[in-house]
């Protein structure tokens, strides 16, 4: 197998007429699918555009993953931005990737056609009008390797760009099919995706679908905000399978909705991207006994995830949950300062080998260089991708997450780096100096600032909302004379945040 | 009761509050500003919301968030 687009071929001869996806507005099946896409495909590879990036700029729809696959049936990758990222990150991005065409629907055009962009735009709809060129697809197909990229998904970069990271068809099929027996993913798998489109994390739930022809549910956001809704919903769709990050399981736990309606279909819950305090996820697991729960852990750079744990036990308050072992064709090499192995319960940076590591950040070979490595214990050719995480292994050989080692942080399941959100607010003409902090135990963003001219901070908030991504806005702000250094001249982070959890 | 408006005020101070009644169906509190109203008012007025209230209904005006939070003083 080289090709993702296998998986949709194969499930079609036997159940097009099942749903694949559906969303609020309705369902795909997979006949429909599979004639969409190479409609899509015919449509870009028969307009000259080939191993290119093509934007998709849509509301999360099944329309969009429709689109994703018509970008891959006409031999280019996909970069997904989501309708309600800010302009200013949209514009960015699109900088960065100079793409020929940009596949919209009617309220994104409308959004495009604002900022006066020169590039092309076609409308979903229209290009799923086109005919199919059976000829023109199976000429990509043959040009087509299983190193060709299928993606560039954008993630927070830490000099306030941000970082394309770009997968193969080779890495996401490595990922699925070590992935997949893991979830017991199977033909009547049932899922809830509840991750955005515009992120790795939507392939769990997509390329499994695809493979096994199940079906996936993309659970409408604003139900998030009403857990008891939430589970209703899952209940009456009968959705046996989701992989949620952390915050959206602490969230339900959190709010005691578990105890007013159980999800009775699930089981299998996974939950990834942060930690998730034992105390919610031993709530989950009594009032859900039934269920099977996976911690999964990994970055982008390795497609998805990379270790899953099978947490079939209660965990102690304060107990971390481990991040278990790496999927099969999956090597987890640990180094400590010296580039050397730890011994077990020593901590090191977790490197990651494989089939699962992705190309790299999209045009820029200097960032790539610097944490996709050589393997400093082998004599032969051998990449790692160094995460930046410290973690452990256990007198088992179990791992552990232990912590970041610069200023990156997990908030809601979304990958933030702070010096992106300190670049931002350092661009405002009346901001100076910008630190921002992380309270964890509130899950808080928390901005720091001095000012060079005199500012109103509803005007600084205004700003801030209209150029960070939602997730990324800080919780309060506060404005000072001066920011605190330590004696290294850095910004002194620790007495920052010690000052916010004071109470300023 | 002030203190439900302060809160409500810091999080989006363009909103006028006394008249917007459709406060989630138009998206005016997103899932963060939902989780944020649930922990302040928890923190600062000593009131917790229960699950069932976390209902669309419930947040979509202020005046029917006001209703909620001084139902539950009674109760609690």
């Amino acid at each position: 197998m080289k090709n993702v687009l296998e998986y949709l071929e194969h499930t079609v001869t036997h159940s097009a007429g099942k749903p694949a996806f559906i969303d609020g507005d309705g369902d795909v099946n997979f006949g429909q699918l599979y004639h969409k896409s190479r409609a899509i495909g015919t449509y870009l590879c028969s307009h000259g555009m080939r191993k290119q990036p093509i934007v998709v700029f849509m509301k999360k729809s099944t329309a969009m993953i429709t689109a994703f696959l018509g970008v891959a049936y006409g031999g280019n990758f996909y970069v997904p931005l989501d309708a309600e990222m800010p302009a200013f990150r949209i514009q960015l991005i699109l900088k960065t990737t100079a793409p020929p065409l940009i596949i919209c629907d009617e309220t994104t055009q409308e959004l495009i056609s604002l900022w006066g962009l020169d590039i092309e735009t076609q409308l979903y709809t229209d290009l799923c009008q086109h005919h199919v060129s059976d000829e023109d697809l199976a000429c990509v197909r043959l040009h087509t390797t299983d190193i060709d990229p299928l993606y560039v998904v954008f993630t927070s970069g830490s000099t306030g760009t941000p970082k394309g990271v770009v997968a193969s068809h080779q890495s996401v099929i490595d990922y699925i099919e070590n992935l997949s027996p893991v979830l017991k993913a199977g033909p009547d798998t049932v899922f809830g995706m509840q991750s955005p489109l515009y992120l790795d994390a939507c392939l769990k739930e997509i390329f499994p679908t695809l493979k096994y022809g199940a079906t996936t549910y993309i659970i409408p956001p604003s139900l998030f905000m009403f857990p008891v809704k939430l589970i209703e919903y899952l209940n009456m769709h009968g959705i046996n399978t989701i992989c949620w990050v952390a915050s959206a399981l602490g969230l339900v736990a959190g709010l005691g909705a578990l105890e007013k309606a159980v999800p009775h279909t699930l089981r299998t819950i996974a939950f990834t991207s942060e930690v998730l305090p034992a105390k919610h996820f031993n709530k989950w697991r009594e009032l859900v006994p039934d269920a099977r729960f996976v911690h999964f852990y990994g970055p982008t750079e390795a497609t998805g995830v990379a270790t899953f744990y099978v947490a079939d036990r209660f965990f102690d308050d304060g107990e971390a949950i481990p991040i278990g072992q790496p999927f099969s064709n999956t090597d987890i090499v640990l180094l400590d300062d010296n580039n050397a192995t730890p011994a077990a319960n020593q901590p090191g940076e977790i490197c990651i080998r494989g089939a699962c590591l992705s190309l790299g950040y999209y045009k820029d070979p200097i960032k790539t260089q610097a944490v996709f490595v050589q393997n400093p214990l082998s004599c032969f050719p051998d990449t790692i991708y160094k995460t930046g995480d410290i973690g452990y292994r256990d007198d088992n050989g179990v791992l552990y997450f232990i912590s970041r080692r610069d200023h990156q942080i997990k908030h809601m399941g979304y990958r933030i780096e702070l010096a992106e959100i300190e670049y931002i607010a350092a661009r405002h003409q009346s901001i100076e100096l910008a630190c921002a902090v992380f309270d964890q135990d509130k899950s808080r963003i928390v901005l720091y600032y001095t000012t060079r001219s005199l500012v109103d901070m509803a005007d600084i908030k205004a700003y801030l909302k209209a150029t960070l991504p939602r997730y990324m806005m800080p919780y309060a702000i506060f404005a000072l004379d001066t920011l605190p250094l330590t004696p290294g001249g850095k910004f002194d982070r620790v007495g920052l945040l010690n000052k916010y959890k004071e109470g300023r | 009761m002030c203190e439900l408006l302060k809160i409500l005020q810091e999080m989006h101070p363009e909103v006028d509050y006394a008249t917007h009644q459709a406060l989630v169906d138009e998206k005016v509190l997103d899932s963060f500003d939902i989780i944020t109203l649930v922990a302040e008012i928890n923190d600062r007025m000593d009131i917790a919301i229960p699950a069932e209230e976390l209902i669309p209904e419930n947040f979509n005006s202020y005046a029917s968030l006001l209703a909620l939070v001084e139902k539950l003083e009674e109760e609690q």
